[in-house]
Formats: structure tokens, C-alpha cells, sequence
């Protein structure tokens, strides 16, 4: 039976997944696509309430594609924690080790907020934003801070599911007032946006630092500030 | 002048990034192929930067090399104390 399957079925798999992949570039490269939606969204991304063409994507007309990858997100870290209690961490770093990190994380944070408000008008966002919120934590977790700069369990958990928290409630408030899930008002678009943003990139650097102590978080273990 | 300088570049970063891919996926030590694999979503970021991309080279360069990379770097530190555990506990009739 695994004979047949890996010497008849995966083969076959393959070569059906090979075909699909060269005619669907071979359609891409040479047929005639008909109209495509990129004028129309270029044409009204003065409308979405940012002026960036990729956050105005992203956090407007496929917003419901962002917050499932939130959901992705939150679905990794839960898997993460039902692993078992973490690894022991890193023992604490050295003096010049420890100097740079007091000097790098305030600035990673710093860093984190100008991405978060830059994503309305240039490259940037809250996915990025919550990368580097999750590297100063990587960080704090490699020079020995065993909580990685994170708070206590309680908060912990609330931060983690605040990008869905936000998405939701700005959409189902939406609703309750007559518009669409996730249709902004455009006088408004902004101000949701940025909220929405905000809340994504807590959570995202959370989870990001919390996936990298990986396991449980401890929640005997004291709060340990950077 | 500029444009076959481009292209020389645009050329050399195709190669370089198909061989850390190569190298990578052969690599026989893990901890060796994360740090490959590292080193290719560096060379990933500045492929999206010549692509004119600028988001997609930040996303890359912020989460698919640095915090992917710490992850997986994490991984196989975990990996290899539970396969030093598995080895030293199955002399004791652990299947």
C-alpha cells in the first residue's frame, strides 16, 4: 500500500500540481487577462482613508484577508502554548551585551511606532510595526531577560488577541450603524485605520516574542521590566 | 551604462539567491541550513527592493529572515537537546 502510494500517487500528485503551476504562468505570461482591478483601486485610494497604495490594500479593501492572517497568527501562538512549559531561557548577558540591548530596545520600540504611523503615506505598517516589536523582545529573551520584556499572563493573553478584538468590534460596530462589515466611512477611514493598525501591532510583536519563548507562559513568574 | 550594471546586479542576485536556496535545502546539518536560510531572505529583501516592493523587502527582511530565522534557530536548539534525550533514554526499553 505505500509502495503504490509513494511510487504511483505522489508522482501523479506531482505532475498534476506541475501542470496546473506551468499553465497557470503560461495563462500569466501570454493570454489576454481582460480588465484588471488595478486602475479602479488605484483610482480611488484617495477614498480608504491612507494615501500608501499597499496599506490601503491591505487594511481597506481586503481587510477580511488581514484579520484571518491574524487569526493565523493567534492559531500559531495557541499551538505554541499548548506544547508544554517552556525551554529555561538564555543566562543573563554580559555588560556590553546588556548595554546594547538597554540601548537597542527603546529604540526598536521607538522604530516599531514611526513604522505603525509612516504605513498611512510610505512602505511600512503594522505587520512590519510588530516585527520589530517582537525583535526587541527576541532580544530582551537572548541577553537573559527570561520573560522577554512581556507582561504578566493575564495581559499577556488580552494583547495577544487585540489586533482580532479591535478588527471585530470596528467592523461589527459598522454594522450595527448600517454599513458593511469592515466598510469604512471614508470621513473616518483614517482614524479606523490607525486604531485597527494600532491593536495589530500589540499583538503581533506579542505573539511574535511569545512564539519565540516558546511554551506556556508562567503564570507564577514575575513581570520583569526591560 | 547604468542599465547593464543594473543588470549585471539583478543578474547576480537571481544566482546568489537560487544557490543559498540550493545550499539550504541540501544542507545536512540543520543549524547550517537555518543560517542559510537566513542569508536568503537577506538576499529575498533586496530582490523585492530591485522589484520596486519596498513593503514586501521590509516584511521580508523583518520577519521572513530576522524573527523566522531567530524561530527556527530556536527549533533546532530544541530539537537537538530532545534527540540527545530520546538517544540517551532508549537503552532504557523505550520504544
Amino acid at each position: 500500500m505505500t509502495r503504490f502510494v509513494s511510487l504511483v500517487l505522489l508522482p501523479l500528485g506531482l505532475a498534476a500540481i506541475g501542470v496546473v503551476l506551468i499553465w497557470t504562468f503560461y495563462l500569466a505570461a501570454t493570454g489576454e487577462a481582460g480588465a484588471r482591478l488595478a486602475d479602479l483601486a488605484l483610482a480611488r485610494v484617495p477614498e480608504t482613508g491612507v494615501s500608501n497604495p499597499v496599506t490601503s490594500v491591505l487594511l481597506n479593501y481586503r481587510a477580511y484577508d488581514t484579520l484571518l492572517e491574524l487569526a493565523v497568527l493567534l492559531a500559531a501562538l495557541l499551538g505554541i502554548w499548548s506544547l508544554g512549559p517552556a525551554a529555561p531561557g538564555f543566562q543573563r548577558g554580559g555588560e556590553i551585551l546588556q548595554g546594547m540591548v538597554d540601548w537597542f530596545v527603546p529604540l526598536l520600540i521607538l522604530a516599531a511606532g514611526y513604522m505603525l504611523w509612516v504605513g498611512a503615506y510610505a512602505p511600512g505598517g503594522a505587520f512590519q510595526a510588530g516585527a520589530l516589536l517582537g525583535s526587541a523582545g527576541v532580544m530582551l529573551a537572548l541577553a537573559g531577560y527570561p520573560s522577554a520584556g512581556l507582561p504578566s499572563e493575564r495581559l499577556l493573553r488580552l494583547l495577544s488577541i487585540l489586533g482580532i478584538l479591535a478588527f471585530c468590534l470596528v467592523g461589527l460596530v459598522l454594522m450595527v450603524l448600517g454599513l458593511g462589515f469592515l466598510t469604512y466611512p471614508p470621513e473616518l477611514a483614517k482614524w479606523l485605520i490607525l486604531l485597527i493598525e494600532t491593536g495589530a501591532t500589540l499583538a503581533i510583536g506579542v505573539t511574535l516574542a511569545a512564539a519565540y519563548l516558546g511554551g506556556r507562559p508562567d503564570h507564577t513568574s514575575e513581570v520583569d521590566a526591560p | 551604462m547604468t542599465t547593464t550594471l543594473l543588470a549585471a546586479f539583478d543578474i547576480l542576485l537571481s544566482l546568489t539567491l537560487l544557490a543559498l536556496a540550493a545550499a539550504a535545502l541540501t544542507s545536512a546539518e540543520p543549524r547550517r541550513a537555518v543560517i542559510l536560510f537566513i542569508a536568503f531572505g537577506l538576499v529575498l529583501a533586496l530582490v523585492w527592493a530591485r522589484l520596486r516592493a519596498p513593503d514586501l523587502a521590509l516584511a521580508e527582511a523583518a520577519i521572513g529572515a530576522g524573527l523566522s530565522g531567530a524561530l527556527l534557530l530556536a527549533a533546532t536548539r530544541r530539537a537537538k537537546a530532545h534527540t540527545k534525550e530520546g538517544a540517551s533514554g532508549s537503552p532504557e526499553g523505550q520504544p
